[in-house]
């Protein structure tokens, strides 16, 4: 893809102003307790200039190098998903009347127009699963449609992975390749701009920038085929269907299960699962009622209840589910494994369970 | 579904019940009307399909749609009192209403059980989704062939619908067995389980199998039919998972790569047969 152009890092305000400018709530990355999260970003100067992160099974530190760079880290917990699948959403209020008759509606909150900055390629591809999921499919969410529908994506070419990425062996990155509307290219000096849609276009023009140099666009490739080579973990193959189907009841299964705790962190920060509950709450006076969803796990026991009984009553045949819909179910349903490589899983797992290293283990010597 | 349910999937609509009906003493249908007559008359669903029946503050439940679907005043739904919705559920009266949102699913393949012999098999305490197509066949008698009803039990004591089975079996061509596993004095069915009807039933080549009970039951019947020259592909099964949304979204309901409440709850066995009474799908 060819670069639009360069921006300067002392002009990365005036594409937050212009994002403004058109409409836009811009949400970026940010520090907040501990670790890079999505918030409202109003100014260049709160993203995480300098900061590093290093994860590993379990763990996540940050620390201020001082450096240059914006993007100079992986991923944090938080993905797209939070702000398009709402962690909450109100579904339906039924009215009851006096004489007993009831009224439902189903509001949908508008939500406006929103930028997000910084998106990696590993939450594009998670994107393009879960608009499969909400809005693909036979009957569309309407919340989330409302979301996506006015949504402005600027991704940045990952360059620095963490321990627990593994997007090349699942083909989602580092490269930001498609679905965005703009891509960032750090180097010292500021950003190459790539512009992926009409829209990115559109904004660029309104941009400051100036013709993008060879050597800038060396540098950008050259980090690229870098954090290439820094990932050092993968899954065995991107279809692992026969492997994990094939050995429902390998010991590696009671194995993980004597580790985890069922406390569904992974479900939680998985940019792609999608598993959510829904609940009555009755109003104090009783005559309205609220329905709403809220994200739910594979991991707990009430996901899978049917009356008299639990389809998944232990933590084996829980992270068996997780694992075989993960990596296996999914390409029957989407077409493809629902993991996207972002390590996530890996990190906030509180006892360091690695998915490429069970799914290694459960598969190995299944062609 | 009506021309609204692409922007609000969710949405309950006001029904009314029309007439309560005590069954058992557990089991009572509800026999209900959507308020609005619009909706109530551009009603149209399958048997083996269900609604999602909402009460007032308490929650949602799925439940197979059992009235005739050329009946188009009444949605009858035929309901064991189990928990907070079907308890709650169960205290209602005619005159009351429920939201009511559907239908939902894949039912029963009637279109090409037409002319053929149709084996029914069923296991458990009741199976709503086989009465809708019980109460289909015989209301349509000549387009059928001969009807097979085989319904087992754990103990002869769970042996609901005395009555009903009596009734259906005086209908020309059909033939009704009932097996349990424990019998207890005047069981009039045979002890044992379902799979012991088999030699006694008329099961002939080219039937078209329908079942729903316990998955174990059901893959145990699957594999007897095999050997007796049955097609996996003509055997059907109604599926029963944790469902919320219905809609294809929440998740609940997947078993391995299919949605029960998209893609079922009526599957086709080798659509299943890999993870069939599977423990932990
Ligand atoms: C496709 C389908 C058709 C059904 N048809 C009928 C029918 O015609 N008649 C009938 O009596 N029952 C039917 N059921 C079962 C019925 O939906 C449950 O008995 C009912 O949801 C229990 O809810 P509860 O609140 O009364 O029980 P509780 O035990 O209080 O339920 C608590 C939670 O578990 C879920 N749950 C519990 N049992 C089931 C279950 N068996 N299936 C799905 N979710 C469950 C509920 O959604 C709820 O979230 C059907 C189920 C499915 C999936
Ligand atoms: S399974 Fe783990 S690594 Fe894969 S997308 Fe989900 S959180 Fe990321
Ligand atoms: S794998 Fe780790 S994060 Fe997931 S439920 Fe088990 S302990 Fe929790
Ligand atoms: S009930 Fe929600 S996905 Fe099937």
């Amino acid at each position: 893809m060819a670069a639009t152009g360069f921006l300067l890092r002392s002009h990365l305000q005036d594409l937050l102003d212009a994002l403004v400018a058109v409409g836009y709530r811009c949400v970026g990355p940010q520090v907040r307790d501990g670790a890079v999260c999505y918030d409202t970003l109003r100014e260049a100067a709160d993203l995480p200039w300098g900061w590093r992160d290093a994860q590993n099974p379990g763990t996540y530190r940050l620390r201020q190098t001082g450096g240059a760079y914006a993007f100079a880290w992986a991923n944090g917990p938080q993905g797209l998903k939070p702000l398009l699948f709402a962690p909450r959403e109100l579904l339906q209020t039924s009215i009851r009347a006096p004489d007993g008759g009831l009224r439902f509606a189903a509001p949908v909150a508008s939500v406006g127009a929103m930028a997000v900055v910084g998106v990696r390629a590993c939450d594009l591809a998670a994107l393009r699963l879960l608009d499969q999921h909400f809005i693909g499919g036979f009957v569309p969410d309407p919340h989330y449609a409302a979301r996506r529908a006015d949504l402005f994506l600027i991704a940045v070419h990952c360059s620095h992975p963490a321990a627990t990425c593994f997007c090349v062996s699942t083909g989602d990155g580092p490269r930001a390749e498609q679905g965005f509307d703009l891509a960032l290219g750090e180097t010292e000096a500021g950003f190459v701009v790539f512009a992926g849609s009409a829209a990115g276009a559109g904004l660029a023009e309104r941009l400051p920038l100036r013709p993008a140099q060879a050597a800038e666009e060396a540098f950008v490739d050259a980090a690229l085929a870098d954090a290439v080579k820094a990932q050092t973990r993968s899954l065995p193959s991107r279809d692992l269907r026969a492997g994990l189907f094939g050995n429902l009841r390998h010991p590696r299964w009671e194995a993980v299960a004597s580790r985890c705790l069922s406390c569904g962190n992974c479900t939680a920060v998985c940019p792609t699962c999608f598993c959510h509950g829904e609940g009555e709450e009755v109003a104090a006076d009783g005559a309205s009622s609220a329905r709403y969803r809220q994200w739910d796990s594979c991991f707990t026991q009430e996901h899978s209840a049917i009356h008299g009984m639990v389809i998944r009553a232990d933590t084996r045949q829980r992270y068996r589910q997780w694992l075989t819909h993960k990596l296996g179910s999914w390409h029957g349903q989407y077409g493809r494994s629902g993991c996207v490589g972002c390590g996530r899983c890996i990190t906030w797992c509180p006892v360091g369970i690695d998915i490429t290293e069970e799914a290694a283990a459960v598969c190995a010597g299944t062609p | 579904m009506r021309g609204d349910a692409m922007t609000e999937p969710q949405l309950l609509h006001e029904a009314v019940v029309i007439e309560r009906i005590q069954e058992s003493p557990v089991i009572f249908t509800l026999r209900l009307s959507f308020t609005d007559p619009e909706l109530q008359a551009g009603y149209r669903f399958e048997p083996g399909q269900f609604n999602m029946v909402g009460l007032y503050g308490v929650g949602q439940s799925p439940i197979s749609i059992v009235s005739d679907p050329q009946d188009e005043r009444l949605l009858d739904h035929t309901i064991r009192g189990l928990g907070r919705v079907t308890l709650g559920l169960s205290r209602l009266a005619a005159g009351d209403r429920v939201g009511l949102r559907g239908p939902y699913g894949r039912g029963w393949p009637l279109a090409q059980a037409q002319g053929r012999d149709i084996v029914l098999i069923t296991g458990g305490l009741g199976c709503a989704p086989a009465v809708s197509v019980i109460r289909y066949v015989l209301r349509r008698r000549e387009r059928f062939g001969y009807l097979t009803i085989l319904q087992g039990v754990k103990h002869a004591d769970d042996l609901i619908w005395r009555r009903q089975y009596a009734q259906w079996s005086a209908f020309p061509d059909v033939h009704v067995g009932l097996a349990a596993d424990v019998g207890a004095p005047g069981w009039f069915g045979v002890v044992g389980p379902v799979t012991a009807l088999f030699d006694q039933a008329p099961i002939r080549a080219g039937s078209l199998v329908m079942m729903c009970g316990p998955e174990i039951m059901m893959r145990v019947v699957a594999a007897e039919l095999v050997r007796r020259g049955i097609d996996e592909n003509d055997m059907w099964l109604s599926m029963e998972r944790n469902m919320h949304c219905a809609t294809g979204l929440c998740g609940h309901c997947q078993i391995g790569p299919h949605f029960v409440c998209r893609d079922g709850p009526v599957f086709r066995y080798p659509e299943l047969k890999a993870l069939l009474g599977e423990r932990g799908f």
